[in-house]
C-alpha cells in the first residue's frame, strides 16, 4: 500500500466494508436464513465498529455496535433474521456512511430513530434493552496498600502449560526487576525426577522479594496474561520486619544461588537451539548483573596456558577412547565414557572463559563515526545492535582493525553527501550499522550501509584494467563483488585520507580467513551494502567430521557440514569430466579429493560425498570413507607450510596420528571456480 | 536482529496502524490478511511474536491460534489477540486455544508496542 495516512485507508476500506454489508443485506432479503451472508455482515459490522474506533470515528463505533449486537444474536440463533431487521440495518447502513462522511455532525436524532426500529425488528415489541453499553473491563479493585512497606513479597507459579502458549516466566522476572531491586529464589520442590520431566513445561515456582515503592497494581500488571490460570500471591514487606524469603527456601545456600540460572537451563531447553550450543547467553546476562566484587582478573595467558592443557587432554581423552572402544572391559568403557563427557563440559567452560561481549569491540565506533563525520561532512548515524553477543577473545583483538576499515569504508565510499542523499530522496543522515548475533557455530558481524551501494561497472572495469580477471570475464554476482577483497584493489576515485591508505580490504579478507572465517557482501545499487564477516565461535578446539581419502584421515569441521550423501558407481562414471551432482534440484559441483590429493590407493567401491557450505556457496567433497565426529584440537601448520592453502591446520589422533584439517573456505571457492569454468566452456 | 512480528488482520487500516508502531518501534513485521493468509506465512517462516484479529473470513483468528499451536516451530510463540470489551467469553476461548495475552480494541499503538516489549522481554 503506498498510502501512508491510516485514515485515508480506513475510508476507502470503510467503504468497501459498507458494500459488502449492503450486498449481505440484499441477499438476505431473498433467502433470509442464509447463514454464511449472515456470518459476512456481522464480520462487516464488527471491523467497520473497530476500525471506526481506532481513528476517532466514535459516533460510528457507538451507532455501528448496536447493529452488530443485533447480527450477532441472530448468528448465534437468539433472534431470527426477519425482514423487518434486514431493513433496519439496511437503512442504519447508510446512516453509517453519514457518520463517516462528517464524522462531527448532529446525528444523533437521526440515530436514536434507527436504533428504534432495530430494537423493535430484534425484540418484537421492543422494549427489552439489547443494546447495553459495553461494560468496561472490571479493573483489579485496588487493595490495602500499606504505605510504610518496603516492598512486595510476590510468590507465583505459573500454570505448568504457560510456555506453550507463548508466556516465558524469564520476561516476567525481568519486568519485576524494572519495577525495584529484586532477590529472587527459585522453588525447586515441584520438580519432578529427571525421567518424568517435560521440558516444555513449568514446574519452578517464584518468590521475588521486589523492594522499592512499585504500588501493587504495577506488579499485578505483570501478570496480567497470565493471572486468571496461575497461583500469585503479592504481600507487602513491611519496613519493621526482616525479608522473609529464606524461610521458604530453606538453606542459605540455595538462597545465594538464586541468581536464577535453573530457569535458564529450562526455557534454553525450550528454544530449538542445539543443545551443543554451551548457551550460555542467558547465564552470562545474569552473571554480569551479580557485583563487579565477584569478578577475577586473570591475565589472558594464562587462559591460553589453561586452553592448551585442555587441548591435550581432549587428545588423551580421545585416545582413551578408542582404547575403551576397542575394550570388552564394560568398566572401563563407562570410565572412558564419563571422561569423555567431563572433558567436553571443561573446554565448554573454558570457551566460555574466553568469550567477551562485542560491546567492548562496538564501544570504539561511537568516536570514530563522530570523527568521520567532521572529517567528511557527512551526517551520519550509526547504530549498533547485539552488543552482549560474546565472540573468542582472539576475535576480538584481530577484528578491531579491520572492523574500523569496513566502517570507514562504508562512510567514505558508501555514504553520499547529504546534497546526493537528498536528491535520491533519501534522509540526509547516512545510516550504518554494526551488528553481531550468534548462528550456529558462528558469530555474524555485519557492516551494513544504507549509501550508495557498489558500482558493478566499476569494480569490473577496474579489476580489468589492473589484469585481476580477463576482459569480458563472465563472474557471478558475488565473485564479482568479492573482487574488492584482491590486493591491490580501491575503486575510490580521489585517494582520501579515510581509506585507501594502509590497511586494505585484502588485509581484512586474510584477517577473517586466518580466523577461519568467511565474508560476504550484498549490494543494492542505490540502497547501500552489507558486509558479513561470519567467523566460527571457537578457535582452538572445533567439532569436526572426520573421513578418510586412500590411507590418510581428515577433519572437516562440522559447522560447515550440510549433509553427507553416497556417490553411487553410476552417478560417478556419469559425472566423469563434470563433476556436478544434482541435489534437490540444483547443481552443485564437487571435487574428487582423492584427484586433488594425488591418492594412488584402490578407491572405495562406494564413496562419499560431504557437502559442505560457506553461507550461500556450496561444494561437494568425495571422499573414500565417513569416520564419525571427532573433538578437533587445532594445531596450526609450521611456517613452512604457511601457504598450503588446501588445509587450514592439523590435529592429533587417538592413535596418535597425525589429520589435516581441510580449508573449507578455500575449497569451497575452488569447487566454485571450476564449476564457472564448467560453464563458460558450455 | 529485531524481532519479527507476524500482524494477521482482515482491516487494512488496522493492518497500517499496528504496522507502523510497531516499525517505528524496531520491530520487522510481517503482515496477513486473514487466519488462512497468516498460517500461510506461518509455514512459511519463523516469528518471535504474532498479533492477531479474531473475527475474520477465509480462517477465524481462533482457528488460526489452534492451527500453529499444531506447528511444531511455532509452539511457544507469544500470540497477542485484538478483542473489543463486548467479546465477553471469548477472551477465555481464545486462552485455551493457546494465546498468550490480548490488547483490547479501540487501542492505542503505544500501548500495543509495551505489549510486544512484554511478551517479547528485552
Amino acid at each position: 500500500m503506498s498510502d501512508t495516512d491510516p485514515i485515508a485507508v480506513f475510508l476507502t476500506e470503510a467503504a468497501e466494508l459498507l458494500e459488502q454489508i449492503e450486498i449481505g443485506l440484499l441477499d438476505l432479503t431473498h433467502r433470509l436464513d442464509d447463514k454464511d451472508q449472515i456470518d459476512a455482515v456481522f464480520r462487516g459490522l464488527h471491523t467497520l465498529k473497530g476500525s471506526g474506533a481506532m481513528f476517532g470515528f466514535d459516533a460510528l463505533a457507538a451507532f455501528t455496535h448496536h447493529c452488530e449486537t443485533a447480527f450477532d444474536r441472530v448468528r448465534k440463533g437468539d433472534v431470527p433474521a426477519s425482514q423487518e431487521l434486514v431493513a433496519a440495518v439496511l437503512a442504519a447502513q447508510d446512516h453509517m456512511k453519514a457518520l463517516i462522511e462528517a464524522p462531527h455532525g448532529d446525528h444523533d436524532d437521526k440515530s436514536s430513530t434507527l436504533l428504534g426500529s432495530l430494537h423493535a425488528a430484534v425484540n418484537g415489541s421492543g422494549n427489552s434493552a439489547v443494546i447495553s453499553p459495553a461494560e468496561p473491563e472490571a479493573t483489579a479493585p485496588a487493595k490495602q496498600d500499606g504505605s510504610d512497606r518496603a516492598g512486595w513479597t510476590v510468590r507465583f507459579r505459573l500454570p505448568a502449560n504457560a510456555m506453550a502458549n507463548g508466556t516465558n516466566p524469564l520476561g516476567l522476572l525481568d519486568e519485576l526487576r524494572d519495577l525495584g531491586d529484586c532477590r529472587i529464589t527459585v522453588d525447586k520442590s515441584k520438580l519432578p525426577p529427571l525421567d518424568s520431566l517435560n521440558p516444555s513445561d513449568i514446574h519452578l515456582g517464584w518468590t521475588v522479594e521486589l523492594l522499592g515503592d512499585a504500588d501493587r497494581t504495577a506488579v499485578e500488571d505483570v501478570f496480567i496474561f497470565v493471572m486468571d490460570e496461575m497461583e500469585l500471591s503479592i504481600e507487602p514487606i513491611l519496613r519493621e520486619t526482616k525479608p522473609v524469603a529464606e524461610a521458604d527456601v530453606g538453606t542459605a545456600a540455595a538462597a545465594a544461588a538464586a541468581d536464577v540460572p535453573i530457569p535458564a537451563q529450562v526455557i534454553a531447553a525450550r528454544s530449538a537451539t542445539p543443545a551443543a550450543a554451551p548457551a550460555p547467553q542467558s547465564a552470562a546476562t545474569e552473571q554480569k548483573q551479580a557485583k563487579a566484587a565477584e569478578n577475577v582478573r586473570v591475565p589472558a595467558e594464562r587462559l591460553d596456558e589453561l586452553m592448551d592443557r585442555v587441548g591435550e587432554l581432549v587428545i588423551a581423552q580421545s585416545r582413551l577412547s578408542q582404547l575403551a572402544d576397542a575394550s570388552i572391559e564394560i568398566q572401563l568403557r563407562a570410565v572412558s565414557e564419563d571422561i569423555e563427557r567431563l572433558s567436553g563440559e571443561l573446554r565448554d567452560t573454558m570457551m566460555v572463559l574466553r568469550m567477551m561481549p562485542v560491546a567492548s569491540l562496538f564501544g570504539r565506533f561511537r568516536r570514530l563515526v563522530h570523527d568521520l563525520s567532521r572529517e567528511t561532512g557527512k551526517v551520519i548515524e550509526l547504530e549498533t545492535e547485539g552488543e552482549t553477543t560474546e565472540v573468542d577473545k582472539t576475535v576480538i583483538d584481530r577484528l578491531a582493525d579491520p572492523l574500523v576499515h569496513l566502517v570507514r569504508n562504508s562512510i567514505d565510499h558508501g555514504l553520499e553527501t547529504p546534497d546526493e542523499r537528498r536528491a535520491a530522496g533519501k534522509p540526509e543522515a547516512g545510516h550504518v550499522r554494526l551488528s553481531a548475533r550468534q548462528s550456529g557455530g558462528e558469530v555474524i558481524i555485519t557492516v551494513k550501509d544504507d549509501g550508495r551501494g557498489i558500482n558493478r561497472e566499476r569494480v569490473r572495469a577496474k579489476a580489468e584494467s589492473s589484469g585481476l580477471i580477463q576482459p569480458g570475464a563472465a563472474l557471478s554476482d558475488q565473485e564479482l563483488l568479492q573482487l574488492i577483497f584482491q590486493p591491490g584493489f580501491s575503486t575510490a576515485q580521489q585517494i582520501t585520507s579515510l581509506s585507501g591508505r594502509g590497511v586494505g580490504m585484502d588485509v581484512v579478507k586474510k584477517t577473517v580467513e586466518a580466523l577461519r572465517g568467511a565474508i560476504e557482501v550484498t549490494s543494492t545499487p542505490g540502497n547501500g551494502s552489507e558486509i558479513a564477516l561470519r567467523i566460527p565461535l571457537t578457535l582452538a578446539i572445533i567439532d569436526g567430521l572426520l573421513v578418510r581419502i586412500g590411507t590418510g584421515a581428515y577433519v572437516i569441521p562440522l559447522s560447515a557440514v550440510e549433509e553427507c550423501l553416497e556417490l553411487s558407481p553410476e552417478t560417478d562414471l556419469r559425472s566423469r569430466g563434470r563433476s556436478f551432482i544434482s541435489l534437490r534440484d540444483s547443481l552443485v559441483p564437487f571435487i574428487r579429493l582423492r584427484e586433488l590429493f594425488n591418492t594412488r590407493t584402490e578407491p572405495d567401491p562406494f564413496q562419499k560425498i560431504v557437502v559442505i557450505s560457506t553461507g550461500s556457496e556450496r561444494v561437494g567433497l568425495v571422499v573414500d570413507q565417513i569416520i564419525g565426529d571427532h573433538q578437533t584440537v587445532i594445531k596450526s601448520l609450521s611456517k613452512l607450510h604457511h601457504d598450503v592453502a588446501t588445509f587450514s591446520g592439523a590435529t592429533i589422533l587417538g592413535d596418535g596420528s597425525v589429520a589435516l584439517i581441510l580449508d573449507v573456505a578455500h575449497l569451497v571457492a575452488a569447487g566454485q571456480q571450476q564449476e564457472a569454468q564448467l560453464r563458460a566452456a558450455g | 536482529m529485531s524481532a519479527h512480528i507476524l500482524t494477521v488482520d482482515d482491516s487494512a487500516s488496522i493492518r497500517m496502524t499496528t504496522k507502523i508502531a510497531l516499525s517505528n518501534a524496531g520491530y520487522t513485521v510481517t503482515e496477513a490478511v486473514d487466519g488462512a493468509d497468516g498460517i500461510a506465512k506461518l509455514s512459511a517462516g519463523t516469528f518471535d511474536l504474532i498479533v492477531t484479529d479474531l473475527n475474520m473470513p477465509n480462517m477465524d483468528g481462533l482457528t488460526m491460534i489452534r492451527e500453529l499451536r499444531k506447528m511444531p516451530a511455532h509452539t511457544g510463540v507469544p500470540v497477542i489477540f485484538l478483542t473489543t470489551e463486548s467479546d465477553g467469553e471469548i477472551k477465555s476461548q481464545a486462552k485455551a486455544a493457546g494465546a498468550t495475552g490480548w490488547l483490547t480494541k479501540p487501542f492505542d499503538p503505544e500501548n500495543l508496542v509495551k505489549i510486544a516489549r512484554k511478551v517479547l522481554g528485552k
